[in-house]
């Protein structure tokens, strides 16, 4: 594929990259703060009491500003698909269609109902349904967020389809089975429930700041134990969910497991990294130790991809040079089978327009029996289907540490705020306030790992990156590009300066 | 019945919108971006690609089929 302009494709991913990033700075925020302030004012309907009211509308005016900053941030991404990666966007439009505009349709109704009652109906609708409308917020919010991650799980285990050879598209066959993939369940509940833990760290973190300069003390007090509770229930479930996406890498994604666990050799038994530094440099099948310095848990990875601590874990070598003993294809072998399929799509196309029914029947029926390894035909070498091991490998360990630490630290909060000692433990407030900016970096990490993993892949097997994008010029994506760091510097400014004031002012100015 | 009804609804967001303090700041920011986004960025960087140079749906399901069969039928 000589005629593809890398740079174009570099600097489109780029581009997407700063726009995704940029926009999960307000998306787990607005996950786990939605579910906090329906916990507060659920508090406060039980209770009566005016202080819970005061609270709950402090961090609802918290809640606000961070929708209304990164509201339609998410669309740029849409703006890019048609631009960037407008072949992508053709083949997987039947795809996404229905989840899209489903979750078009949640947040529309979500935002111009419920969301409007939530702030403007505290003094003209009943308490009952004023409660009503911020769990339907926090709920639809979640809910929205399923059919992104439904899309992005598809991109990672593409089912419930087939190729159509004659459009190039991707057409649904089973809505449920794209919905229901345990792929993209998982995705969904690892990514809603570690948001959870962000918009905990968020209110601890503020509240902790309070406890420090000794202004709002029993409001401050208030919010820390429910974030903490919430917080650390979270916490809890973000490794179970954490550990389910392992376990569905280990069958639909392997190569990014033996990435993010830097596995270059493949066995029975595989031991798991809980730390390591990997070998500077070291490249496939160089003869260099994966590690300069390890500390591996014994058949821990074969118990976490297999559910078997006997089982065996492939490999990147193993993956790309293929295991007769294991029944695993080389990549040079997929590599001919999907160079088969590309011919064979070529010799369709031929035949429909020349008219040649017969011709056309007998390609497409070649077609079908390559068409599983249709990507790895517009690979140049094996070693391509290798992702950055070292980002993916780094960004992995980095955030399985903080997502530990976010449950040792909630637990403490918990611990010292049932010991009414809080006030006093400086430390902690400190190490409280600094984990929001932790969890918004293990936040962004976990895409990392999802998304630099598959690298390099923009639909798994069937679609590189480099054959998604459009034909333009690097130029044009380099000036888009500059425009929108530009413009999202602008609005997080504005984000952080709004936040602050109002910060700054406390929960007597709402 | 109805129109009261609406009128409810249209009385209950131009109470809301009215009595907003932060929100006029957050609104404003909402507005400009939401230009700046649709309007400016869409209209001028980010034209459909495939919707732009090509009228029917065939002719954008061929030129994608020519892109994953390019170096096939160069040859």
């Amino acid at each position: 594929m000589g005629e593809i302009d890398l740079a174009t494709v570099n600097w489109a991913r780029a581009q997407f990259t700063l726009t995704a990033m940029y926009h999960w700075l307000f998306v787990p925020i607005t996950l786990g703060l939605s579910f906090l302030c329906a916990f507060f004012e659920t508090i406060y309907v039980r209770t009566g009491k005016a202080e819970w009211k005061q609270l709950t509308r402090f961090w609802m005016t918290l809640f606000g500003i961070n929708f209304a900053i990164g509201v339609a941030t998410g669309i740029i991404m849409e703006f890019e698909f048609g631009t960037n990666w407008s072949s992508y966007s053709w083949m997987v439009g039947d795809i996404f269609g229905a989840p899209l505009a489903i979750e078009g349709i949640f947040a529309f109704f979500l935002e111009a109902t419920f969301f409007a009652v939530m702030f403007f109906g505290w003094e003209r609708t009943s308490k009952g349904f004023h409660l009503f409308s911020t769990w339907m917020v926090a709920i639809g919010s979640n809910l929205s967020a399923l059919w992104i991650l439904v899309a992005n799980g598809w991109m990672q285990y593409p089912v419930g389809m087939s190729f159509n050879p004659e459009s190039a598209r991707f057409e649904m066959q089973n809505f449920w089975d794209v919905l229901f993939s345990p792929v993209a369940m998982s995705k969904f509940t690892h990514a809603t429930s570690s948001s959870f833990v962000v918009g905990s760290l968020f209110v601890i973190a503020i509240s902790s700041y309070y406890l420090l300069r000794g202004r709002h003390v029993e409001m401050a007090k208030k919010s820390i134990i429910v974030a903490s509770v919430f917080g650390l229930l979270s916490s809890v479930f973000t490794a179970f969910t954490g550990d389910e996406s392992a376990f569905t890498n280990g069958y639909s994604q392997p190569m990014k497991l033996a990435a993010y666990e830097g596995l270059y050799d493949g066995s029975k038994g595989a031991n798991i990294i809980a730390l390591g530094i990997l070998t500077s440099g070291k490249k496939l099948g160089d003869g260099q130790q994966p590690f300069a310095f390890e500390v591996s848990i014994p058949k821990g990875l074969s118990f976490l991809a297999k559910r078997d601590f006997n089982a065996f874990v492939p490999g990147i070598k193993d993956l790309v040079y293929g295991n007769q003993e294991e029944g695993i294809m080389s990549v040079a072998e997929k590599m001919e089978k999907g160079k088969a399929a590309i011919a064979d799509l070529a010799a369709m196309q031929q035949a429909r327009k020349a008219g040649d029914g017969a011709a056309k029947e007998a390609a497409l029926a070649r077609f079908k029996v390559n068409q599983d390894y249709l990507g790895f035909g517009y690979l140049n070498s094996p070693e391509e289907t290798v992702p950055p091991v070292a980002t993916t490998y780094y960004s992995f360990h980095v955030m399985v540490y903080l997502g530990t630490f976010f449950l040792l630290l909630t637990l403490l909060y918990l611990y010292f705020s049932y010991k009414d000692s809080l006030e006093d433990k400086k430390w902690l407030l400190v190490l409280g306030f600094c984990s929001f900016f932790l969890a918004m970096i293990g936040s962004q990490l976990g895409w990392v790992v999802a998304e630099v993993g598959r690298q390099p892949w923009a639909i798994q097997d069937l679609l590189p990156v480099k054959m998604a994008t459009t034909k333009i010029a690097a130029g044009h994506v380099q000036a888009s590009l500059l425009i929108f760091f530009v413009l999202f510097a602008v609005l997080l400014i504005a984000e952080i300066k709004i936040m602050l004031k109002q910060i700054k002012i406390g929960p007597e100015g709402v | 019945m109805i129109s009261s009804y609406f009128l409810k609804i249209y009385r209950f967001y131009l109470d809301g919108f009215s009595r907003m303090t932060i929100g006029k700041t957050l609104w404003r920011i909402i507005f400009i971006k939401v230009f700046v986004l649709l309007v400016v960025l869409k209209w001028f960087f980010f034209p459909d690609f495939l919707q732009t140079n090509f009228s029917t749906d065939q002719q954008r399901a061929d030129h994608v089929i020519h892109q994953l069969t390019g170096s096939v039928q160069n040859n």
